[in-house]
């Protein structure tokens, strides 16, 4: 039997060129699986992940640092089929000590991002943008740090654990999250979007959320749970019991595979391969199955 | 004594930590060693320390302007350091090694390099 075309598939015929396939969770062998789509297209529906721009840093890492993020917008808005919405996972801009150029930071960036052609943006910060004021100048521009919504089926809760600089979610929060799981069925499909890894990756480099235990207790009694964050600067995949956590690439400068180096300094840029390391990530949601399927997108055709 | 000890921790830096119990523990072993750390924007004096395997450390770690924190993940040992306060992490060097210790709060432009290393000889 031939199996149909699906989205992703198509994305590749039409010539999108770079399109590398997640294929660490092994779900990139079963493109084809989408055997009982009727006529007419499916149910299903694809979103982006943007994270780690990191607007306002320079340096050797990146000597197009304000090029990137521009050229990211471009090649999200190049996408054949539009996202049904994009989310940014945080560390939008580099931090700063100085409110003044957070805040201008913050503008620069909400104006650039103000080029996709898809409006429905959801915003998160990272520690770069929020840390240092607990999140203040961040609200300014794009309101709560902490929020949930619904799209076809699919229940999207985005935590914040870096307002706190402690690298905690909190309690306050943590029992918004309990409340709002209480209101989804057990086997509810949701989505977990964050800054920085719930469980401790590498605590030696701060690739963790002193409190994230608490959240994948919450989290643990649901049945179709999978976390998407940002932070690491890398693709990263991870179980922690039945529960998937994907990190995202940057847009700004990769960071080196956890404890491969003695200091988390960025991975050098490499004129031969410009942008290597960075880009995003188009995520396509089965809510019927309660599945995701990852592709990995340069921020420049190749 | 061992409860006597504890009392003694609490009293002096209003922090009780994890690697207290750890210290407990080893409270039958040789006398600790006692460490006086600085941290400020963006460094740790000392930043790095040489242990002896075995000899439990008491850390006394104070800051000179903002809020940080002490983290030794390889030692389950990490604190709070409020400012105008000290506190106190014991640890014990039960590995011989090199090991990152970092500020886990972040303090500013400069917070990602602030990081020290702990090594344990035999
Ligand atoms: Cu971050
Ligand atoms: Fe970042």
């Amino acid at each position: 039997m031939r199996h149909p075309i699906d989205r992703r598939e198509f994305l590749r015929l039409a010539g999108l060129g770079g399109v590398v396939f997640a294929s660490s969770l092994g779900t990139a062998g079963c493109a084809g699986t989408m055997s009982t789509a009727k006529d007419g297209g499916y149910d299903d529906f694809y979103f982006v992940q943007l994270s780690d721009s990191h607007w306002g840093f320079e340096g050797p890492p990146n000597p197009d640092a304000k090029g990137t993020l521009k050229k990211a917008v471009a090649a999200v808005n190049s996408l054949s089929e539009p996202p049904d919405f994009i989310v940014f996972t945080g560390d939008l801009t580099h931090t700063t000590d100085d409110p003044k150029v957070r805040r201008q930071r913050l503008a620069q960036f909400k104006e650039i991002v103000g080029e996709l052609k898809v409006k429905d943006v959801r915003f998160m910060p990272g520690e770069n943008d929020a840390s240092l004021d607990r999140g203040e100048a961040y609200q300014e521009f794009f309101g709560k740090t902490y929020y949930t919504f619904d799209h076809k089926g699919v229940h999207f809760i985005a935590v914040d654990n870096v307002s706190d600089p402690r690298a905690l979610i909190g309690d306050e929060q943590l029992q918004w999250l309990a409340a709002d799981l209480k209101q989804q069925p057990q086997d509810a499909n949701i989505v977990v979007l964050t800054h920085r890894p719930l469980f401790d990756l590498y605590p030696q480099w701060d690739w963790a959320t002193r409190d994230g235990a608490k959240a994948i207790d919450l989290l643990m009694p649901h049945s179709n749970v999978t976390v998407f964050y940002g932070h690491i600067h890398q693709e990263h995949h991870k179980m922690t019991g039945h529960i998937a956590h994907h990190a995202a690439k940057g847009l700004m400068f990769p960071l080196p595979v956890a404890g491969s180096q003695p200091q988390r300094t960025p991975l050098p840029w490499d004129p031969a391969q410009p942008y290597r390391g960075l880009g995003f990530r188009d995520i396509e949601a089965e809510a019927k199955k309660a599945e995701f399927k990852l592709t990995e997108l340069p921020v420049q055709k190749a | 004594m061992q409860t006597k000890r504890r009392r003694f921790t609490l009293a002096l830096g209003g922090l009780l930590l994890g690697a207290g119990t750890i210290g407990l523990r080893a409270a039958a072993q040789p006398k600790e060693q006692v460490i006086k750390i600085l941290a400020r924007r963006f460094t740790y004096s000392p930043n790095q320390l040489t242990l002896k395997k075995g000899i439990p450390v008491v850390l006394e770690l104070t800051t000179a302007d903002v809020l940080m924190g002490f983290n030794a993940p390889d030692f389950q040992a990490r604190a709070d350091i409020i400012p105008g306060q000290v506190a106190i992490v014991r640890l014990v060097p039960d590995k011989v090694g090199t090991f990152t210790f970092l500020c886990d709060v972040f303090c500013g432009s400069g917070h990602e390099s602030m990081s020290g290393t702990i090594t344990v000889v035999a």
